[in-house]
């Protein structure tokens, strides 16, 4: 279906990447949203607490973020879309409420505008360490989406996507943002509401008698309901059976939790997101995220104006990662350089999907700033080396 | 031996309350003598006795003993995490008000780990109806103590005897702002019926404290004897006195127990006043949420 048009703001716009990702939420459909003041993330909810009266929905601001990531899925439940944005902290507090969407298969959206860690760290400044959170921060098995934007437009496009994917997969979608992305001012292009793509949610069509709640259809995913209509049904953050109710036995346990992630299989890599440059000839191939790989651009560039052949793999779908397509290039590339604001986490996946075909560089930073375009530079010619 | 009689159950004959209880899922957990089903109990009958349409009401647990009541309700039952039922019902009431969200949790739940969401629930007087079952200590996990657990008290985590101030709940309730308080015990099961009728009849943030015993931990590790020595002690030592400053409604391990309801006041809840100051400040151009987006 199209956006709603009541919360599209059609035309040609400079903002920054937190404003455009509110536009985002909106244009997706999200009429709710609950947040806590965080730098540098704040931005998207004040954004959204000036439109959203005018829109027709509910923004409050939680007491913590544990109730902000809390509080967003109860409203799933009564039927709206809504998201939460954070940052560092905030997001090692919403560890537990990402795994209870995760049980509870319940779409919604995180925003996390990432800034140099641990703990208080660098509130006002870049980093991109929370990736491997985003992946593994909630307790036990489960599977995530994060999409990484690496301009204000994208912000905007990429949040759509997020919701259509939470709604599609159920389950929540990290928004993988950083400072810099947040913080930086760009054109901003919003099309018109028939020209953005929204994934409803998916209802039962069963009646109370005869739908159970999480009994996945042929795609593994269940079709939900919403409370106030007479489904009386029970949502629980144990391990469950198809009826909802709660069940300790090993074989439920095993298969709840196995579909949790199989579910997500057809995106890992059929349907993953990335941009690739001149990777045909490439000897080396630069894989980053997020703002680094507008840094990397700049490395990539000086390389291939002294003769490396330099190639550009940027990941806009973080996880699942895409390790097919790596494994792919692994098997006929020399090396893969990777830099990231951090001492190297998505380079470990790297490593991973290429299993040892070619060599893997990682270029750390502990962030606080970007790298500069000669520190990938040195690395890309070491490795073309 | 005392003889036995044999009672003639005639066919089909259910218990009034069955409707209102997913039997699929009976036996319940609860042991013997434990309070939170007589709490289950009267909360049927004041469904039933409340007329409230059924579908339009949500249920929102904790974790613990009485997290576990969501899960018998037959009604859309949500069973959370630890101490954020209040966040997430939050959330369900706001984007559908016409639910009626009850909140149905223990007391380590509501007020240890999630202290800080009910004063906040209460300050906001969202529209929230909170059943509170007080048994003073950690039931699920074995029996630790809780910001509820009395001075003297023997726990497994105080095995020399609680000695930290407790919080007086209803106070706190009245503090933070709630529209409704009244305490009762598990002794009292018509005033708690009539009590919980009332708040689902009433708007506003909504608390109800009933203490209740946990005969399997607590009363058993303080050698207060079953579930029915409790019922005795209930019987005694409590006293019915409606509005009565909660100030003087402390609890003690073995002394008076204050019980009724202590506040009843109308202010305007959290829907009402967004309505109003963003009607103020916007005019015509507010647009009041939809129910529920079919988006």
């Amino acid at each position: 279906m199209h956006a709603d048009p009541k919360g599209v703001l059609t035309g040609v716009h400079f903002l920054d990447g937190d404003h455009a990702c509110c536009e985002g939420t909106l244009a997706a459909g999200a009429r709710f949203a609950a947040g806590y003041p965080i730098t540098p993330s704040t931005e998207v909810v004040e954004r959204f607490a000036s439109r959203i009266p005018t829109v027709g929905g509910i923004f409050i601001q939680m007491e913590d973020e544990l109730a902000a990531s809390i509080a967003i899925q109860g409203a799933v439940w009564a039927g709206a879309k809504a998201f939460t944005v954070t940052s560092g902290p905030g997001f090692s507090l919403m560890m537990e409420h990402i795994g209870l969407a995760a049980i509870t298969e319940t779409p919604c959206v995180f925003v996390d505008v990432q800034r140099g860690g641990p703990s208080t760290g660098l509130p006002t400044l870049p980093g991109q360490a929370d990736m491997m959170q985003a992946r593994w921060g909630s307790h036990g098995d489960y599977g995530i989406i994060a999409l990484c934007p690496n301009s204000p437009q994208e912000c905007f496009d990429l949040t759509i996507q997020a919701f259509n994917l939470s709604e599609e997969f159920r389950v929540p979608v990290m928004m993988m943002m950083d400072e810099c992305v947040g913080h930086m001012t760009e054109k901003v292009v919003i099309p018109e509401p028939d020209q953005i793509e929204i994934t409803p949610r998916r209802y039962t069509k069963l009646p109370p008698e005869e739908y159970r709640p999480f009994e996945p259809r042929e795609d593994l995913v269940p079709d939900m309901v919403r409370a106030g209509e007479g489904y009386r049904f029970h949502v629980t953050g144990l391990t469950h059976d198809e009826r909802g109710y709660p069940n300790m036995s090993v074989e439920t346990q095993d298969r709840l939790v196995r579909r949790l992630l199989a579910k997500l299989e057809p995106l890992a890599n059929g349907r993953s997101l990335w941009e690739t440059e001149n990777l045909e000839d490439a000897d080396v191939v630069v894989v980053s995220y997020g703002i680094t790989s507008r840094v990397a651009q700049r490395a990539i560039q000086l390389a291939r104006s002294r003769g490396i052949r330099a190639g550009k793999f940027r990941l806009i779908t973080a996880w699942p990662f895409p390790a097919e397509r790596i494994r792919e290039l692994a098997g006929r590339v020399k090396a893969f350089v990777v830099p990231e604001l951090n001492l190297g986490q998505m380079v470990l996946e790297v490593e991973r999907a290429a299993a040892g075909q070619a060599k893997v560089i990682p270029v750390s930073h502990a962030g606080g700033t970007v790298h500069n375009p000669d520190t990938i530079l040195n690395a890309i010619v070491e490795a073309a080396r | 031996m005392t003889p036995t009689t044999t009672l003639e159950i005639p066919e089909g004959a259910q218990n009034p309350v069955e409707p209102f209880l997913r039997m699929d899922r009976m036996p319940h957990i609860w042991c013997p003598g434990c309070g939170i089903g007589t709490t289950v109990n009267c909360f049927t009958r004041a469904l039933l006795d409340s007329k409230v349409n059924l579908d339009k009401v949500a249920i929102v647990s904790g974790i613990g003993c009485t997290g576990r009541v969501a899960g018998y309700a037959r009604l859309d039952s949500f069973h959370t995490t630890h101490g954020r039922a209040i966040p997430f019902a939050t959330g369900l009431k706001l984007a559908n008000p016409e639910l009626q969200v009850v909140v149905y949790s223990g007391d380590g739940d509501l007020f240890a780990i999630g202290g800080n969401h009910f004063i906040h629930a209460a300050r906001r007087n969202m529209d929230l109806k909170v059943i509170c079952v007080n048994n003073m200590t950690y039931a699920m996990t074995g029996g630790q103590s809780a910001p509820t657990t009395p001075a003297q008290a023997i726990s497994a985590t105080s095995p020399y005897g609680a000695f930290e101030p407790t919080f007086n709940l209803v106070a706190l309730a009245e503090a933070a702002g709630a529209s409704y308080v009244a305490r009762w015990t598990t002794y009292h099961v018509k005033q708690l019926s009539r009590s919980m009728e009332e708040v689902l009849k009433r708007k506003g943030f909504c608390f109800i404290e009933v203490l209740s015993p946990c005969p399997t931990l607590y009363q058993r590790r303080n050698k207060m004897g079953d579930g029915l020595d409790t019922m005795k002690y209930y019987k005694e030592a409590s006293k019915i006195r409606h509005g009565a400053p909660t100030s003087e409604c402390t609890l003690s391990k073995s002394g008076e127990i204050v019980v009724g309801k202590f506040v009843d006041r109308d202010r305007p809840d959290y829907l009402e006043l967004l309505r109003a100051q963003m009607t103020e400040s916007l005019g015509e151009r507010y647009v009041e949420r939809e129910a529920s987006c079919s988006c």
